[in-house]
């Protein structure tokens, strides 16, 4: 046990980086590129799609960008309306949720996101579940 | 075993029709868990409160996994299939092969679990994600296990296991624990049948799993499980694992393990590996 706990730290300190939550997002337009990837897949995605229908998705797209760049401590205002207001009465699952998350991810790995920048995202996104979902 | 898997596969869709295998179902990749040696969802020896399969709100999902343990004096050899719906049921079946290859013979033994989630969940809110379960055993070999002070051929286990992931955990990775509470009166999970001489009531056993992902599909892990000593003729010890799990996609993944089952039928020291393999739909 004390082995294992000693070769994992080991392994996985030299994978935690010292640049800042922000940057390896690469700054805001990384976060923009990454948003932009998550919501062309979500786009293409029949389990969710519905929900955007008639949504101005350009707008969405700056919210989201705002949004993230302003959890992850960046010098960004967000603008938009609370989690609740915005997702009221929209009916999200747990289902639609994991489908966005998954989406976020494999944005975040085709932009090459570290493993540990990406939990960090995800772990300030994922308190957002309650708001959200019904 | 087939006939089986695709008798259930046509039940599911016969229940309830106009619903279909979404892909491989919405839940986060590895959040199914891989195929105890009993056959519920979980670790390699302990059941979580996960529910196996990638089948989230709505969906249905199955999986069908074989296991292997090979231990100095011992060989067990797993079959098992699992139906889920609607990330609340699960139910699962296995089929129990074990090699006395020192000794000589064989025992057999075929599990039938049941597994729902009553509260929370592994990912999301502060709650755990809370389930209860159930698995009917059978010995199908009981001569042996009779001989040596065994009370029944079947009975049931019950438990209640609750598992959390932390995303951003230590190191930044992805962690995920589970205990696990059981209640049983299993000689050897079972295959030398249920209660005896010394003791035969059902009593509370603990378990735990930890784990630690290394990036989306790899992960390393810890399982400790406690048993039962209830038969005069040989000790009974805990058992635990070191494990590596790896999850390609969400159609398979892979386990493999350092074992350690100590001391069975008076052969002390049982260590070895444990391999299983899941596909899930
Ligand atoms: C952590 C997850 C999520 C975050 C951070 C997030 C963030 C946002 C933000 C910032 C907005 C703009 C708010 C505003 O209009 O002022 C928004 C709108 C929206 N979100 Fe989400 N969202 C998440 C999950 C989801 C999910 C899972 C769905 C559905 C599958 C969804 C569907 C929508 C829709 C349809 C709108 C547009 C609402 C409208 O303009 O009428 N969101 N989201």
């Amino acid at each position: 046990m004390k082995a294992l706990m000693l070769t994992a730290a080991l392994l996985l300190t030299p994978l935690a980086s010292a640049q800042s939550l922000y940057d390896q997002l690469g700054q805001k337009q990384g976060i923009s590129a990454i948003v932009e990837e998550m919501l062309y897949r979500v786009g293409g995605d029949e389990r969710i799609v519905h929900h955007f229908d008639g949504v101005d998705i350009m707008r969405v797209h700056q919210l989201i960008t705002e949004q993230v760049c302003n959890v992850v401590g960046g010098p960004c205002e967000y603008s938009g309306e609370s989690m609740r207001v915005s997702h009221e009465g929209m009916g999200v699952t747990h289902a639609d949720f994991n489908a966005l998350v998954e989406h976020l991810i494999v944005a975040m790995e085709k932009h090459e996101v570290p493993v540990a920048a990406q939990n960090q995202l995800l772990a300030k996104l994922a308190p957002m579940y309650d708001d959200i979902v019904e | 075993m087939h006939k089986w898997r695709a008798g259930m596969v046509l039940v599911a869709f016969t229940l309830v029709p106009g619903v279909s295998f979404a892909d491989s179902g919405s839940k986060l990749l590895a959040t199914g868990g891989a195929s105890t040696i009993e056959g519920a969802g979980g670790g390699g020896i302990v059941p979580w409160a996960t529910l196996s399969s990638y089948a989230d709100v709505g969906e249905w999902g199955a999986t069908v996994n074989v296991s292997e343990v090979a231990v100095d004096d011992f060989r067990l050899s797993v079959q098992g299939a699992s139906l889920s719906w609607n990330n609340r049921v699960e139910v699962s079946y296995a089929r129990q092969t074990f090699d006395l290859s020192t000794i000589g013979g064989e025992l057999e033994q075929n599990i039938l679990g049941v597994k729902a989630r009553l509260f929370g969940d592994l990912l999301y809110g502060n709650l755990p994600q809370v389930s209860v379960g159930l698995q009917h055993k059978s010995n199908q070999s009981f001569a042996l296990p009779s001989a040596v002070g065994a009370t029944e051929d079947s009975d049931t286990d019950y438990y209640l296991s609750a598992a959390k992931a932390w995303l951003d955990g230590p190191f930044h990775r992805t962690w995920v624990a589970n205990v696990t509470a059981r209640r049983t009166r299993a000689n050897q999970i079972g295959l030398l049948g249920f209660g005896g001489d010394v003791d035969d009531s059902a009593e509370w056993v603990a378990e735990a799993s930890v784990a630690a992902f290394i990036n989306r599909y790899w992960a390393v892990g810890v399982e400790y499980r406690q048993k039962p000593d209830n038969l005069s003729f040989a000790d009974e010890q805990d058992w635990r694992d070191v494990f590596v799990a790896y999850f390609p996609s969400k159609r398979v993944s892979i386990v493999g393990a350092y074992t350690d089952l100590g001391s069975i039928a008076g052969l002390d020291d049982q260590t070895g590996w444990y391999l299983s393999l899941q596909a899930a739909f």
